[in-house]
């Protein structure tokens, strides 16, 4: 690795933190601080860059233990307001997954399926303070007799309520757009036929693994911001791969690196975790991540210092291609043209939606440069970096 | 030259006359019909663009109040649940009129109620559900 000119540790900057003199600013600021001062510069005065992304993340869940019952049960099928959880682990140990629809949900029977309930919207009512009922069966045992169960819960009696998201974050995503000439309802939102709107996601400079894109500083420890509450990355996210295109400033040009997250849900909000119904696709959990990333040196300052401009994603066909399992590239567009609400391909302007919301990014990165500022958030030390995995 | 979207509902009375087609003929006034249903209790519901000069656009709404037509604003019946909005996007893609719209560069999203035609393509597209249109639920009853 090439001598750094600039050289901090974790150690170093929590000690900033501690005393106050920590200088922290988010993605969105580093950009300028980059382009005016150049990363040496950079690095020396700027201790740590926010991220933030706020959107629909389907791998996510929540293990709960929901506290053993007089005469005690061993939990076999269990429903949160009649959306199944999975129940293959301990007595009374579940997994409710965000993508899961209720018992009888009509599903995609009338195209396209509203989805109106699943999952993520139990994890959202279960944060909000609601009650939600809990129908537990089982057979019986010589030590679990009861055959049972039926009660209310709340996220705040519960014994043990733990948010554990398989994948998370994804670094870049694809551009979609639609060349049938039927509508179709897909997980990237609505496209109309003919390529009449391209559909992105990802919050492009705000977006925590474009400002560590090859993973040199976040790994299994890493604090973060995580549903309003202090999370932990632990582990590479399903499907991480570092072994993708890339442009010269390291940043890829197709899905990459992805987040294994997770933390205490009892301490999480409702506004950084969403239930969400996507048309014709199924229901999700909308979350809030925030990775913090340290400026060791002047690489990280110049990493941190990505803008839209630099970061490109492909343009995929979802109408023919993709559900054949040919996701092959029409293009390469940068989230700065995205971002402008027009892109064009082979000579036709399409509109572009968004799915991630910016604003709640750009919040989430605020949010965490000031818990970091007034000493509520330390620094993790990864025990294991996910460049590794 | 003025222009709003309203609508209007007609008794069961005079839900089988021709009326719209004479604020055309008596009024001057030109007319875009962005939807029209007859319910079970066969009263008529109609959301309509309406567009003239300001004095004939007066007259013309008077003339249907007179005949019994209820004349409300759309913007009453159509409410973006703030609270729920966490500004993604995804109803931009399916609003026709381009009432729902990202002001730039913030990101955020818009909801501009006068462009609004009442399709309620936005109240399914919506992830957070955010996305309220009260005024047939209780005709269907």
């Amino acid at each position: 690795m090439a001598k750094h000119k600039v050289k901090k540790t974790i150690d170093e900057i929590n000690r900033k933190i501690k005393e106050g003199k920590v200088v922290v600013v988010t993605a969105e600021e580093m950009v300028g601080i980059v382009k005016e001062n150049g990363p040496e510069k950079a690095a020396k005065e700027i201790d740590v860059v926010t991220t933030g992304t706020f959107s629909p993340m389907c791998s996510s869940g929540a293990f709960i233990n929901f506290g053993h019952s007089k005469p005690p049960i061993k939990a076999s099928q269990v429903t949160l307001n009649d959306v199944p959880a999975y129940a293959g682990l301990a007595a009374v140990d579940i997994y409710i997954g965000a993508t899961e629809p209720t018992i009888d949900d009509p599903l995609n029977k009338v195209h396209p399926g509203q989805f109106k309930y699943g999952g993520g919207h139990v994890i959202h009512d279960l944060v909000s303070g609601k009650k939600v009922r809990l129908i537990g069966k089982a057979y019986t045992t010589d030590c679990y007799p009861k055959r049972e169960i039926k009660k209310q819960i709340r996220l705040a009696d519960l014994p043990y309520a733990v948010l554990v998201n398989p994948r998370n974050a994804y670094q870049n995503y694809n551009c979609a757009i639609n060349l049938k000439d039927k509508t179709i309802y897909t997980y990237m939102g609505v496209l109309r036929p003919m390529a009449d709107n391209a559909n992105y996601a990802t919050a492009g400079q705000l977006s925590p693994l474009f400002n560590d894109p090859c993973c040199l500083t976040i790994g299994l420890g890493t604090r973060i911001f995580l549903g309003g509450a202090q999370g932990y990355i632990i582990w590479a996210g399903t499907q991480h791969n570092l072994s993708v295109a890339r442009r010269k400033n390291g940043v890829p040009v197709e899905p990459g690196a992805t987040l294994m997250v997770m933390g205490d849900l009892k301490e999480m909000n409702p506004r950084w975790l969403v239930g969400v119904s996507i048309l014709g696709y199924g229901c999700s959990l909308a979350v809030g991540i925030g990775v913090p990333i340290p400026i060791l040196n002047e690489d990280m300052a110049r990493y941190t210092g990505v803008s839209d401009e630099d970061i490109f994603t492909q343009i995929i066909d979802y109408g023919k291609g993709y559900p054949k399992g040919n996701a092959e590239s029409l293009g390469e567009v940068s989230y700065a043209e995205l971002k402008s609400g027009t892109i064009k391909l082979n000579g036709q302007i399409i509109q572009t939606v968004p799915l991630s919301s910016y604003v709640r990014a750009q919040e989430i990165a605020g949010i965490l440069k000031e818990w970091i500022q007034t000493g509520h958030f330390y620094l993790g030390h990864p025990q294991h970096l996910l460049k590794d995995i | 030259m003025y222009s709003k979207v309203l609508l209007l509902r007609f008794p069961r009375e005079i839900v089988n006359e021709a009326i719209v087609v004479n604020l055309v003929k008596r009024f001057d006034l030109t007319f875009n019909i962005l939807k029209a249903t007859i319910y079970p209790r066969k009263e008529g519901l109609m959301v309509m663009e309406l567009t003239g000069n300001r004095k004939n656009y007066k007259s013309g709404v008077r003339y249907l109040k007179d005949l019994g037509v209820k004349v409300e604003s759309i913007s009453q019946d159509i409410k973006r649940n703030e609270e729920a909005c966490f500004h993604c996007g995804a109803c931009t893609a399916v609003c026709p009129t381009g009432a729902l719209y990202i002001e730039r560069p913030e990101m955020t999203v818009a909801f501009d109620k006068e462009r609004c035609s009442a399709c309620e393509l936005c109240v399914i597209a919506c992830p957070a559900k955010a996305m309220e249109v009260n005024f047939d639920r209780g005709l269907l009853e």
